[in-house]
């Protein structure tokens, strides 16, 4: 069933005469990806806790626990309040501008990203066709920006931990492709709406995965190409602590090191929404599938409903369902990696390179045309 | 092109909000700077060597490979969005394809290109053992 934009129906509907059509697009998008980052960011937050947690309890201990009272829940806050009062430092000899530009291009290239993202089958601010090229597109603008800070810091081992990261990035930025690949062609569509769309079905359980079986070693590959594409454990060789002291982000302190942390929970998020969307069903499950039935009638799809009855109309219930699995399912994944963190120890490099070239990329080409084939058997 | 106002609009934003926060922080955070301070870092004493931008060759040799299958996923994406259009032509020139590209892959491999320098220049290989010297 297709869902108008809710936003741009609400604004449409309380604007007054005589504003342009482009206006009111331009209000949503900016309303919308607002929205977007303030999500993406508390999410980043909730991960950084969720990994202290997890890594906590992993290790048989309990993590944090004293800052807000419940498990320690504001301690993500009260560490980034204190990162913003830091003494704002750039080393000695360092490239000032591309010391400060660094940061702030890796952070903001995956914002940018999520600007594609949509939040629930109503909720989306840019709806193109492109969708998730655009998304790895711009998160892969991210290692320019770890590259630009080992450059610029004038410390050996930044140098080092952004070689290592422009080695490892580009190796597995192939599998990463060509393991989306195989949904790709079920789908037949970049545009995430229509993936997800595409996957509705059998009571939401019509996932890409289950219709096609070679889509399982794709995601396996698509979760091992997207640890490494994240700079996650065991990949983590670009900040590699034992032996780079902390590799790119040596020489960085205050709100420009929490830029990289951020980045790095708000990039594994947005892999894991990516491979939600293109593997495991996107919105779609049988929680989806009910509150469709229970909420949402044909004539009030379209959020035209909206102009008359408000916002908080029945089909709004669906569609926080609907985000609601989407982002149960992408921190799922984000769950997963933590898991593989603090379970498998650092690889070497040649053995990250080694597994990258040798064995992911052929692997995954043959994964697409054995899914290649099972769509043209099955057609 | 009203889907692209979202992408700027997201681009727009997500610089102004990253710029804010490093000047917000510039602003909060005290100044204190001390020549010790300002040092790159080294294990608690004097730098003693800073980087030169000699690297071993393999990391260029890395990124020299990806171009070629880079170039080669950016020709497979259209190809996945029709592949149910195209049918059982599509899988046999996407066959030819790649058939073609790995001759090239099986070129590189054998001539020790996807071979991380260490293992080479040492003459060491690595074995998963401890060196015993």
């Amino acid at each position: 069933m297709e869902h108008g934009n809710l936003i741009h129906e609400l604004l449409g509907g309380v604007a007054p005469e005589g504003v342009p059509a482009w206006a009111i697009v331009l209000v949503t998008a900016v309303i919308g990806v607002s929205l977007l980052i303030g999500v993406v960011s508390v999410i980043a937050m909730f991960s950084v806790w969720l990994e202290r947690k997890v890594s906590g309890h992993i290790q048989c201990r309990y993590g944090p626990m004293y800052v807000g009272g419940w498990h320690g829940w504001a301690q993500s806050i009260a560490d980034g309040v204190k990162l913003l009062m830091k003494e704002d430092m750039i080393p000695l000899g360092a490239d000032r501008v591309l010391f400060v530009l660094a940061p702030a291009l890796v952070l903001g290239s995956i914002f940018g990203a999520m600007a594609a993202m949509p939040l629930a089958p109503g909720f989306y601010f840019a709806d193109i066709n492109l969708g998730v090229f655009f998304i790895l597109g711009m998160s892969a603008l991210t290692t320019i920006g770890v590259i630009m800070s080992g450059w610029a810091s004038n410390s050996k081992w930044s140098l080092y931990g952004a070689m290592r990261e422009a080695a490892q990035v580009v190796a597995y930025e192939i599998p990463l492709g060509i393991s989306l690949l195989a949904p790709l062609m079920v789908a037949g569509t970049f545009n995430l709406l229509e993936a997800s769309e595409a996957q509705s079905g059998w009571f939401g359980m019509k996932w890409f995965v289950f219709q096609n079986p070679f889509l399982i070693p794709a995601a396996i590959l698509f979760f091992v190409a997207a640890l490494a594409e994240t700079k996650r454990a065991p990949f983590d060789l670009p900040e590699a602590e034992s032996e780079l002291v902390a590799g790119f982000m040596t020489e960085y302190s205050g709100i420009r090191w929490s830029f990289f942390f951020m980045e790095e929970y708000a990039a594994m998020f947005l892999m894991s929404l990516v491979g939600a969307v293109f593997f495991f069903g996107g919105f779609e499950s049988p929680f989806t599938s009910l509150a469709e039935w229970a909420f949402v009638t044909e004539a009030g799809a379209d959020g035209s409903a909206l102009r008359t009855a408000g916002l908080f109309e029945l089909p709004l219930l669906y569609h926080v369902t609907a985000g609601t699995v989407l982002a149960a399912k992408a921190l799922f994944g984000v769950f997963l990696m933590m898991w593989v963190r603090w379970t498998v120890p650092r690889v070497r490099i040649d053995q990250v390179m080694t597994m990258g070239y040798k064995y992911l990329t052929p692997l995954a080409l043959v994964v697409v045309l054995f899914a290649g084939t099972w769509e043209w058997l099955l057609s | 092109m009203n889907e692209y106002i979202g992408i700027v609009a997201g681009i727009l934003l997500a610089g102004g909000i990253t710029a804010s926060m490093l000047i917000l922080s510039s602003v909060l955070g005290k100044k204190n700077p001390t020549p010790e301070k300002l040092e790159p870092f080294e294990c608690g004493k004097e730098p003693f060597s800073l980087p030169m931008g000699k690297m071993a060759v393999s990391f260029y040799l890395t990124a020299i490979l990806f171009i070629l299958f880079d170039v080669e996923v950016i020709f497979l994406y259209p190809w996945a969005i029709v592949y149910r259009e195209l049918g059982m032509l599509g899988l046999v020139e996407v066959c030819v394809f790649v058939g073609i590209l790995m001759i090239g892959f099986v070129y590189a491999w054998a001539n020790g290109a996807l071979e991380w320098a260490g293992q080479c220049s040492t003459g060491q290989r690595s074995t998963g053992q401890p060196r015993r010297d």
